[in-house]
């Protein structure tokens, strides 16, 4: 459409407490969005993720904080006037309006005029791929297509943000995949600032420029996916995005002791939890120097065509979970196996991960991933 | 349905006469109307529009008409206006004591109609309300009140808050979000709250009876004076009457209910 630019959102300290509630809803969170950034709030359930969103689309008061849209303070106006455009799970068409009347909605508010609405709904109802559908009423679309009218709704008037509170949440798994590849287009078409609040930690990776990871209120890791993947800041972190294994123990000069055994790692000493995702475990390959090895039974094997979820115990009682593309093709279950991975595919983290790792991921922890993780850009 | 063939036969044969006994004597009283006789005589031996006639032409019935036609548009408005803003403002809050207030908006509906009447003339009398058209007003629409608001709550059950939500953040003002988006899917439970408080005030006898001076006389009360002092048949035809409109907007409630609910 146009080249116009998204605005940056700044929440700075958003706080949140609901009446009677014991703890803050959103506690004192600091979230910087690039202009035209894809920003994910990725969490689960209950951990302050609607209430941000809703906090900065003005649905929900402000207890203390403010929201930066470029340069102005939006935390206290209505939110008839802030001017971003809003997607809910729900949909939330006009039951009673046409598709094109309600994308028209907002142009109506705005006193546009009946040839120039007319245009910019045609336009909006083509970028969504709905143009034969303007007359039909929201009960005669299908869920997917009545989530792309909202869509069009929400940016025919040109918001220079958009929210998204789980837009994808209401569809089955194949229309959710369009719709993700759909989203992902109007992005990039649109130019403008996304704020997308899902729990779904696939949906999180395959869409976003960077993720804030929330938790109980608050935010635990901002990352780009990759950055999240590779060098989580936490345990809950690493758990939540994809599967990991977690060994606990304390570290000394390098060695990460569990109790049963001694294991490479890069890290301060004191207590810690070295993470190893699944596809960096290989199951009997020669080691190389430096590796960490450890004797474990197949438990079970789960054949997923490309690869093989393979399930052990480690001789210390405790399980893994091995992703292995073929070098162990002929394992099963039962086999004894040597479990082996080099000292740098694992990340350390603290082990009480839910502690002060908002803003200044990695300070303190040793982990490696202080570039361009924190707010800030 | 539960039960043998033979239960459903003899409840449906309960279910015709109920309907029979409930409607018979009202559908009487329309054969009369159009009798051309001066009596009350059934089946009438002669038929006629005399009645009618008197009904249309004679000041004290047509006045009386006229008196009732009025105040029942003033009580379907002023009802309707108020019973929607009560439901609305009851649904969109919630506080301790909601519940007793829900209760309240509803007492018109539990008290004996004779209460109500008494209670109204009592305080009428000292506002100076009796015998005047502001005191019908008021009265009926007490009365009319609840069914608005019911049928108002009911139609905002319909409404999911977070439309609310999506016109604002579209940019409607919270007055174009009820003219635009809440108001046009309440409509139906709007207009079936309104006919039931025009057909409340139309056919309202007992209140109306306390209110009322010999100057001033809604239909049913003309009706009532009538029976009570003269033997006059017009009032079959009056009967015939309100009946008709009543019937008539009760009718058109339900069509619209089923158009809603498609
Ligand atoms: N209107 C409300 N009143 C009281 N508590 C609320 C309200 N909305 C949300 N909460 C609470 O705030 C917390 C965060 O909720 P929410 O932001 O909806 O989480 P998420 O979107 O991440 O699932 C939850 O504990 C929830 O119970
Ligand atoms: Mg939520």
């Amino acid at each position: 459409m146009t080249d116009r630019a998204g605005a940056t959102i700044r929440a700075e300290a958003l706080t949140k407490r609901f009446p009677g509630a014991s703890a803050p809803a959103v506690d004192a969170v600091d979230l910087h969005v690039a202009a035209g950034e894809f920003m994910t709030l990725l969490g689960p359930s209950g951990s302050g993720k609607t209430t941000t969103l809703n906090m900065i689309a003005g649905f929900e008061e402000v207890t203390s904080g403010r929201i930066l849209l470029d340069d102005d303070d939006i935390a206290r106006l209505p939110a008839h006037r802030r001017n971003l455009g809003m997607v809910f799970q729900s949909y939330a068409l006009f039951p009673h309006m046409t598709a094109a009347q309600n994308v028209a909605f907002p142009l109506r508010q705005r006193k546009v005029g009946k040839a120039e609405t007319a245009r910019r709904v045609a336009e909006a109802l083509e970028l969504v791929h709905l143009g034969g559908h303007g007359d039909r009423l929201p009960s005669q679309l299908s869920g997917g297509q009545q989530q792309r009218v909202a869509l069009a709704r929400a940016v025919v008037f040109s918001p220079r943000a958009l929210l998204l509170d789980e837009p994808l949440g209401a569809l089955d798994k194949k229309l959710r995949e369009s719709l993700q590849l759909e989203i992902s287009r109007l992005h990039s078409e649109l130019g403008i600032t996304f704020v997308f609040v899902t729990h779904d930690q696939e949906e999180a990776l395959a869409l976003s420029d960077r993720i804030a990871v929330f938790r109980d209120g608050r935010i635990e890791q901002v990352g780009t996916p990759t950055e999240l993947y590779e060098t989580p800041a936490s345990r809950f972190v690493a758990t939540f995005l994809g599967d990991s294994n977690v060994f606990t123990g304390t570290v000394h000069g390098g060695l990460l002791d569990t109790g049963s055994a001694q294991l490479h790692c890069d890290g301060p000493d004191g207590p810690g939890c070295l993470v190893v995702r699944p596809e960096r475990l290989r199951i009997g390959a020669a080691p190389a120097d430096g590796a960490n090895r450890l004797s474990a039974t197949v438990s079970d094997v789960v054949y997923q065509g490309a690869f093989r979820r393979i399930l052990v115990r480690f001789d210390d009682g405790s399980t893994g979970l091995v992703r292995d593309a073929g070098d162990a093709a002929t394992t099963t279950r039962g086999d004894r196996v040597e479990v082996s991975w080099p000292a740098a595919a694992g990340v350390l983290v603290p082990e009480t991960a839910a502690e002060r790792v908002g803003a200044g991921v990695g300070s303190g922890s040793g982990v490696g991933v202080g570039a361009g993780v924190g707010v800030g850009a | 349905m539960t039960g043998g063939p033979t239960l459903r036969r003899v409840l449906v044969g309960i279910g015709i006469l109920v309907g029979v006994w409930l409607v018979v004597p009202t559908l009487v009283v329309v054969p009369i109307s159009f009798s051309g006789e001066d009596s009350f005589a059934f089946p009438p031996s002669s038929w006629g529009l005399e009645h009618y006639a008197t009904f249309f032409t004679e000041s004290s019935w047509l006045t009386s008409l006229l008196v009732s036609l009025q105040i029942a548009l003033i009580v379907t408005v002023v009802a309707t206006l108020l019973g929607t803003a009560a439901a609305l403002a009851l649904d969109r809050t919630s506080f301790r004591g909601r519940g007793a207030l829900d209760g309240l908006f509803m007492a018109p509906l539990i008290i004996p109609g004779i209460v109500v009447a008494v209670a109204l003339y009592a305080a009428f009398l000292g506002w100076g309300l009796i015998g005047t058209p502001l005191g019908f007003v008021v009265a009926h629409t007490v009365l009319a009140l609840p069914f608005v608001v019911v049928n108002v709550a009911a139609a905002l059950q319909n409404v999911d808050p977070v439309l609310g939500r999506a016109a604002a953040g579209l940019g409607a003002s919270g007055w174009a979000t009820f003219r635009q988006v809440t108001l046009p899917i309440i409509r139906p439970g709007v207009l079936a709250g309104a006919l039931f408080a025009f057909v409340t005030s139309f056919d309202e006898v007992v209140v109306s009876l306390f209110v009322q001076s010999p100057q001033l006389q809604t239909l049913p009360v003309r009706m009532f004076t009538s029976v009570t002092n003269e033997v006059d048949p017009t009032i079959a035809a009056a009967s015939t009457v309100v009946l008709v409109v009543s019937t008539a907007l009760l009718g058109l409630v339900a069509l619209t209910r089923r158009k809603s609910t498609p």
